[in-house]
């Protein structure tokens, strides 16, 4: 074979530390290196063309090029290699970069290294093969995860471009965390306004199957070709004659439920509608409430039903829906209040969560939208807010901002000072994070128009006097403590990752951070991507970010899916797992170890079974490769004879 | 079944290695006599470690912590020649003084150091308690509820923890850091009631009593106003110092509020004792400043009451 090496400085990066020059000229010794070179920037276009040009010249039949780590350039040097006539694979990179020149400052000890590293790739390309891709036909209908305002914004964009879209939610209603707040910063306007016209939209658009009360059970397949288990859990109601009426819920004597919607203020019904603007307005029963489950008695709905609508017999469905791609939105959880013992959130009613005002704060929520106090009903004079309960202390674990604390906050003050004019509003803050456009301007406005005392310290403790709640804090611009009276206490609970995000995350192959939220493919150049090709994130599953920012991602997602579908077609990945027939002895183990199902026995002509691996299924995971005990199994690309080499040429 | 029968079990003639530390041996003499009382009365047999030395108290570990704690694991190298595996000790400064040791012993830059400088055999095999957290968790609420043959129903009584206790949450690794619960807990079953009680782990003024006593007055006034406040008796601790502090400074706090506090504060080991049906005497009640004869009057109980 005819070998190019081509070695990269990588500007300063990599010829400051290691000498370059040298790597080619040793590295030309080598047997069937017939060229070598260093060159400043090899993925710049003269780089390219270089390859090119060598190629073309000194008739070479592989390349090797020495620079960064092939997660960055290894695609551009394959199209470099297949545009002057090589085949893609015909190509090795050796990491000089990161694995040699970033992490070791001794010239000569980096310069042996990245000799080394040269050589193995050399020796493995000796036993490349070409390798070819085949096409399959992408499945043009997305799955989108979740129906908060993310999901809703990438299942009305994907269905504007006329895709197919299955819009799975886990609650029986979409409009996620963003149905539950009044207003919005920082424009306080109407929350259920502005979504609302956005979830009617879902439901009317005939090319979005809305699955609310269901969850992903089960993932396979892969880009192009995935295959959802959806479990549709039994709501009791048969929601294709439930008209929404409200009757049963009137009737429905089991009252003392907690109402999840309100954030547990205030009673809901065992059957239920959660909210005014719920999509899909049905009812559905919740089973460990509900007499008719617990006492064996009752049956209200029912009789009341005027379309006999109430089914108790329903059982869960699951339902398998193909899709190309998926859309992740499963959004987020709140801190739970009650953790920081000296706060007494979840001891004294007085003492609540910021969505717990929020749905105070709410026309629909469980006080009418008048602002009244949980323990006595009320009307709060003095509101103290606590700002990073469950945000930048690591003491919780939760040493992230959670990037809207202040926000709302500022929001709720200046709506708290609406409903109340006389009230007066305090702030314990750590610092005020408010970045994005007009936000703060909107704190200022908190501030100087409405009057919110801001106190920039930590709050120590929370107790009872009398009938008020004494906030005892720092005021470090003071540097004093201070106390403050008041009627009602809102702690600014911060953003944690949605319970389940972790399995969800095993399901769809995905990664995930320490605190649950899902990794995307690149930190800021492939923001909505993950590394599992075909699944995209959107909103704050990824991370906290508000409502601008979950619709913005909501929106960069579809757009992927529609970029992904634009083509018929999707080039397979060549790098799979190949049976030699010949050397098979049938014992089956790389059928049991397969996680994907890729392979599965084929009847030769005399009977004989050999195991045969499915192409387009297989991941090039390698577990068969590494289990076959005749080693008949091999994975292309990385062969058992490829990496011996490499291991020879290092120790040999 | 009960999970604190098991504990019992397992806690019946457990032996267990006793640090007692300076102060059990001075002023907080009660202290040392009730917690022996109430470990006996539970089946806890304590073993005073031979020949213990102090555990170096503030100025060690604030010089030099590694020396600090070589003399705080020469005791615990003691009791583990002793045969034990627990070390309990009731006051809070030997408590954090004795992790100190282990947190070092722990450490692997630290350790050699620290075992060159104890010049004997140790191994790190063991566990340091308070009296309180001996009883909370070994024994259990529920047991000593079924061994209560005085209940101090009708009694109400606040938990004053103090600063050390619970923290710093990663090194005391007991109960809720900034709501403790297990004193409150043990005094329920012993009948008494207890009420939320704010200033639960609020600062004392701790050592500033000697060189700035206006700042000890402060604070522990403050304790003392909330706890009668919220219609307490009597303050129940388990440290020396914050005994001292709300007990013996109770006239010196009654000049500089200009108050009549007179409140007894006492140690959580002589209530359980009392509820036991201890002799007072045994347990050192009458070694208070505040007199605590109150804790003796026989109430009916919220419970017969209604009836």
């Amino acid at each position: 074979m005819r070998i190019g090496v081509f070695v990269c400085q990588c500007g300063t990066n990599i010829a400051s530390t290691v000498d370059t020059d040298a790597v080619a000229q040793k590295t030309l010794m080598l047997p069937d290196v017939v060229y070598s070179t260093s060159y400043m920037y090899t993925c710049s276009e003269p780089g390219q063309k270089e390859i090119q040009q060598a190629i073309a010249e000194h008739g070479l039949q592989g390349v090797v090029v020495a620079a960064c780590s092939p997660r960055m350039h290894e695609p551009t040097f394959r199209r470099a290699v297949e545009k002057a006539g090589l085949n893609r694979y015909m190509f090795e990179m050796a990491n000089i970069r990161e694995h040699v020149s970033w992490i070791g400052t001794d010239r000569e000890a980096n310069t042996r290294k990245a000799c080394d590293l040269v050589e193995m790739a050399v020796a493995k390309l000796r036993y490349n093969q070409p390798l070819f891709s085949s096409k399959v036909p992408i499945h043009k209908k997305v799955l989108v995860i979740g129906g908060g305002v993310a999901g809703i914004q990438a299942a009305l964009d994907c269905a504007e471009g006329g895709l197919d879209v299955v819009l799975v939610e886990k609650k029986t209603t979409i409009g996620g965390r963003m149905a539950q707040l009044d207003k919005t910063f920082p424009t306080v306007d109407c929350s259920s306004c502005i979504l609302g016209p956005k979830m009617v939209d879902v439901s009317q658009k005939e090319n979005i199957t809305l699955l609310a009360s269901s969850e992903v059970e089960n993932i396979s397949g892969y880009v192009g070709n995935f295959k959802v288990d959806v479990r549709k859990k039994a709501t009791y109601v048969d929601w294709s004659a439930c008209t929404g009426c409200g009757a049963c819920i009137e009737k429905c004597p089991s009252r003392k439920v907690p109402d999840s919607f309100n954030e547990e203020l205030g009673n809901a019904r065992a059957i239920n509608i959660p909210f005014p603007q719920a999509i899909p307005k049905k009812a559905a029963i919740r089973r460990e409430y509900c007499l008719h489950f617990t006492k064996g008695k009752c049956g209200v709905c029912k009789k009341i039903c005027p379309v006999d609508a109430v089914d108790y017999e329903m059982q869960d469905e699951i339902l398998t829906e193909d899709v190309g791609a998926i859309i992740v939105a499963t959004g987020y959880d709140l801190f739970d209040h009650s953790v920081y013992g000296e706060y007494g959130g979840g001891r004294y009613p007085d003492v609540i969560s910021g969505l717990q005002y929020e749905r105070i704060l709410s026309a629909s929520g469980p006080y009418g939208g008048h602002i009244k106090r949980p323990s006595d009903g009320k009307e709060p004079r003095d509101i103290v807010f606590v700002a990073c309960v469950g945000s930048r202390d690591a003491s919780v674990d939760r040493p992230y901002c959670s990037g809207i604390c202040c926000m709302y906050i500022a929001k709720q003050a200046i709506l708290t000072k609406d409903h109340v004019p006389g009230s007066n509003s305090y702030v314990f803050y750590m610092d005020i994070r408010s970045p994005g456009k007009n936000y703060d301007e909107f704190v200022r406005r908190a501030q100087e128009e409405y009057g919110v005392q801001y106190i920039r310290g930590r709050v120590g403790k929370i107790y009872p006097r009398g009938d008020r709640m004494v906030v005892q804090g720092a005021d470090t611009l003071l540097g004093m403590q201070v106390e403050v009276e008041a009627d009602l206490v809102v702690l600014a609970t911060g953003v944690e990752s949605a319970s389940g995000s972790r399995e969800l995350a095993e399901k769809l192959r995905i990664s995930y951070d320490q605190y649950g939220f899902y990794m995307e493919s690149h930190p800021k150049l492939r923001p909505v991507e993950t590394n599992t090709a075909g699944v995209y994130l959107a909103g704050v599953c990824q991370g906290p970010k508000d409502i601008p920012a979950s619709v913005a991602q909501g929106s960069a997602a579809a757009a992927k899916v529609q970029a992904l579908f634009s083509r018929d077609t999707i080039e397979t990945n060549p790098q799979v797992a190949l049976v030699n027939e010949r050397s098979c002895i049938s014992c089956g183990k790389c059928i049991q170890v397969c996680p994907y199902g890729a392979i599965q026995w084929k009847e030769l002509r005399g009977g004989e079974r050999k195991a045969e691996v499915l192409p387009s299924v297989c991941q090039g995971c390698g577990l068969c490769n590494a289990t076959c005990p005749c080693k008949a199994i091999q994975l292309l690309h990385a062969t058992d004879n490829q990496i011996l080499a490499e291991v020879n040429e290092l120790f040999g | 079944m009960n999970p604190h029968i098991h504990n019992e079990e397992m806690f019946m003639n457990r032996r267990v290695a006793y640090y007692q530390g300076c102060s059990l041996e001075g002023l907080a003499h009660e202290f040392d006599t009730s917690t022996r009382e109430v470990c006996a009365a539970l089946g806890i047999e304590l073993v005073e470690i031979p020949d213990w030395n102090c555990c170096g108290s503030t100025p060690a570990h604030s010089l030099d912590p590694v020396l600090s704690a070589a003399l705080s694991a020469r005791n615990l190298a003691i009791a583990v020649r002793e045969g034990a595996d627990v070390v309990m000790t009731p006051c809070p400064g030997c408590l954090k003084s004795l992790k100190e040791s282990l947190e070092v012993y722990h450490n692997p830059h630290q350790r050699q150091k620290l075992l060159d400088i104890l010049g004997m055999p140790f191994d790190g095999e063991v566990k340091a308690v308070s009296v309180l957290q001996l009883l909370y968790e070994q024994v259990g609420p529920e047991a000593i509820r079924e061994r209560v043959v005085r209940p101090l129903s009708g009694h109400s009584l606040v938990p004053y923890y103090g600063c050390l206790l619970s923290r710093p949450a990663h090194f005391a690794r007991f109960d809720d850091p900034e709501n403790p619960v297990s004193m409150d807990r043990l005094m329920e079953a012993v009948g008494a009631s207890v009420p939320d009680f704010p200033y639960k782990t609020e600062c004392c003024g701790a050592t500033y009593g000697v060189t700035r006593n206006e700042i000890v007055g402060k604070l522990s006034g403050r304790i003392l106003d909330m706890a009668l406040g919220v219609g307490a008796e009597a303050v129940a601790v388990a440290c020396p110092l914050c005994q001292q502090n709300l007990d013996l400074r109770q006239g010196q706090l009654n000049r500089q509020w200009k108050r009549n506090f007179d409140i007894p504060v006492v140690y959580i080991t002589q209530i359980i004792g009392l509820a036991l049906g201890i002799d007072p005497k045994k347990l050192g009640l009458h070694k208070l400043f505040v007199d605590a004869g109150v804790l003796l009057e026989k109430r009916e109980s919220e419970n017969s009451r209604a009836v």
